[in-house]
């Protein structure tokens, strides 16, 4: 029993990193109806703005943390948008796909050759004190990452329902038509959903990279995670994306441990197969329905 | 007139460039540059080109200048092949690599029937028991090594119990095989057996069922970047037992990774840039000064590659692929005589390796050798 708690800690732990990226891929399908193929290597790349403050410029890792979710935010977000989505408005969805896996492959390379193809180690914001709960022990650093993925997820919950600029991004999503005679300025809640991606983006990368390390490859295994967890949670709604990044993360470690570590990769692409076939609005998901 | 001139000054500067041609020697050096392994490979080709540069400014090999012909095989078995198949097609004096295991073991065919030697990394058990005489090893096969670290969990660390963690790959499969038999044959119980895939980034669940093995040591058998991350986990999850391993486990780009996490991890290498040996120290301040850091010990496999081939072509006495190969198998080198081969080692008929080797542990952050062992045939 103490095994299966402590499994089931790590996986919300890793899983409330995918939801973090999971729930970029929400945010930009829902206002937007673009599927970002680059999302993973988004998760990737802000680790490496980090490492670059640090090593380049001598910063302490607060303040390249800081400079990571900053840097992040302006290229992930502002520039994606204004080179990449904005020029293909109107093209067929295909054109956005086709643009964001060759955005995967040079982000993934250019990282490859301008800092390099070894993974680098990242530094982990919490201690690794071994916490005892009974007979399960956890660690500081897991604890540490539920509670800043949770923290995350909770003040975007707040901040789309609970804020005047939050709804008006939540009618954008619903009816961008409607939102416009309302007077929502569309093409500004829009760019603010890219910009809240790139930002969980960076958080997810910070989070994740002391376990993974930082590695240009990195971006592969995260971003076919983030969107099976999207798919499974339901596309269209953010609690879809959370609910899909929790259990995947719990599925992958309960399927290494209790199945096998060979098959651990396949085990959610079984479960997404499977939530394709009974239920394709995912488990959380709703019909016909599009809302932030 | 004059054109006869310009086509006899042409002819003149064909020759001469053909001249030059020949009296650089070609090698092939098919490794692994991208991919899961491009640490490896770029570890391997900085020690080659270290000892080429070196050859080849005391006159080269025989009065030849010899030159690294670098081909890259992303870490792809398949890549591999292809690779080795073009190179022998230009009919090489020699071939090194792959480092791999996976991309030698669908090699060594290959160069067999092309009579050529083939200097691997490669250190699977079953590279040299599959009949080739044409396939030199570098560092100690698992044949080799399992053995010595079986003796250690059983005299050192006094563990009647081991759970063994693996990557599943050739060369974790086959250091899996090599060790389980050895460990049961010296009457210590296996007490966990997981295999865990190459790449693999989350060491949770494999931790977690480490810890309720509850074994008295954990031998520890992935390749460098996951052994990164297996320690990281374990230091995070208090897997409070004594970490063994090989070079894999031991290495510093695994103590540059793992950080505080590989402090006390123990075990066998065979190669390290931290032995007490003069010429290995040598190698170790030269290479640091060139390149900008520290060679581990695919540097070193790969630096003595081009040596190996020096000694063979000079007791064969001719620059010729089979005699290089003849000429290899059962040949001595000291470093007394070849400093670039670092220690002395002897290569058997079927191109295994015997040379000293070490006991270390990760002491402060860096790797320290706690004692030698000799060569099993002195």
């Amino acid at each position: 029993m103490a095994n299966f708690l402590q499994l089931l800690i790590s996986g919300l732990s890793t899983g409330a990193i995918y939801a973090l990226a999971a729930i970029g891929f929400t945010l930009v399908w829902q206002t937007s109806q673009r599927i970002n193929f680059a999302q993973g290597e988004f998760v990737m790349l802000p680790a490496f703005f980090a490492l670059a403050g640090m090593k380049w410029f001598g910063l302490p890792f607060s303040l390249a943390a800081l400079l990571a979710i900053t840097v992040a935010v302006f290229v992930l977000g502002v520039m994606f948008k204004k080179v990449i989505v904005d020029p293909l408005d109107g093209q067929p969805g295909l054109a956005v796909v086709i643009s964001t896996l060759a955005l995967a492959i040079f982000l993934k390379d250019g990282v490859k050759d301008v800092y390099s193809a070894e993974a680098q180690p990242f530094p982990t914001v919490l201690p690794d004190v071994l916490l005892s709960l009974g007979p399960v022990k956890v660690s500081l650093a897991q604890v540490g990452v539920l509670v800043v993925a949770f923290a995350s997820i909770f003040l975007l919950s707040w901040f789309l329902s609970g804020t005047r600029t939050g709804r008006q991004m939540q009618a954008t999503a619903q009816n961008p038509t409607v939102a416009r005679i309302l007077g929502v300025p569309i093409e500004r809640m829009v760019m603010y959903t890219f910009l809240i991606n790139a930002a969980l983006a960076a958080m997810a990368s910070l989070l994740i990279s002391p376990i993974y390390l930082a590695k240009f490859s990195n971006g592969e295994a995260l971003g076919l995670a983030a969107f099976v967890a999207a798919i499974v949670g339901g596309f269209n709604q953010v609690r879809g994306a959370i609910v899909g990044g929790l259990v995947i993360g719990v599925v992958d470690n309960m399927a290494a441990a209790y199945v096998s570590t060979s098959y651990r990769q396949a085990v959610p692409l079984v479960l997404l197969v499977l939530i394709i076939l009974f239920r394709p609005q995912g488990l959380l998901g709703r019909k016909e329905e599009r809302t932030v | 007139m004059k054109a006869a001139t310009l086509f006899g000054a042409l002819g003149a500067l064909v020759i001469a460039g053909g001249a030059a041609a020949q009296d650089v020697i070609k090698i092939p050096n098919i490794i692994e540059l991208s991919g899961a392994g491009a640490s490896v490979g770029q570890n391997w080709r900085n020690g080659t080109a270290m000892a080429v540069e070196e050859i080849n400014a005391k006159g080269g090999i025989l009065g030849k200048k010899i030159a690294m012909d670098y081909v890259d095989t992303a870490t792809d078995p398949g890549k591999a092949r292809a690779g080795v198949q073009r190179a022998l097609d230009d009919k090489p004096m020699a071939i090194f690599g792959p480092i791999y295991s996976g991309s030698v073991n669908v090699t060594l065919k290959m160069t067999a029937e092309a009579e050529v030697a083939q200097i691997i990394g490669g250190e699977a058990g079953n590279l040299t028991a599959q009949g080739s005489k044409y396939i030199f090893r570098t560092s100690f096969g698992q044949n080799v090594s399992m053995p010595k670290i079986a003796n250690y969990m059983r005299d050192v660390i006094k563990a009647k119990s081991v759970s063994v963690i693996y990557v599943n790959n050739d060369f974790g499969k086959g250091g899996r095989n090599a060790i389980v038999p050895e460990l049961e044959k010296r009457g210590i119980k296996i007490n966990g057996d997981l295999s865990t895939e190459p790449g693999q980034a989350d060491f949770a669940p494999d931790v977690i069922k480490l810890k309720s093995a509850n074994a008295d040591a954990v031998f520890v058998y992935t390749n460098e970047e996951e052994s990164a991350r297996f320690l990281i986990e374990a230091k995070k999850q208090g897997l409070n037992k004594p970490l063994i391993g090989e070079t894999t486990l031991l290495g510093q780009k695994v103590i540059d990774l793992a950080k505080d996490a590989a402090e006390g991890v123990k075990g066998h290498v065979g190669l390290t840039a931290d032995a007490p040996d003069a010429p290995i120290k040598a190698f170790d301040k030269k290479f640091e000064e060139k390149f900008k850091y520290r060679s581990d010990h695919n540097g070193i496999k790969g630096y003595i590659a081009p040596y190996m081939l020096k000694a063979a072509v000079e007791k064969a006495g001719k620059w010729d692929a089979k005699a290089i190969a003849a000429a290899l198998h059962g040949l001595t080198i000291d470093p007394s005589k070849e400093p670039g081969i670092l220690l002395n080692a002897t290569w058997d008929e079927t191109g295994e390796i015997d040379r000293a080797s070490y006991l270390a542990e990760v002491k402060g952050g860096k790797q320290v050798i706690v004692g030698t062992l000799p060569k099993l045939k002195p």
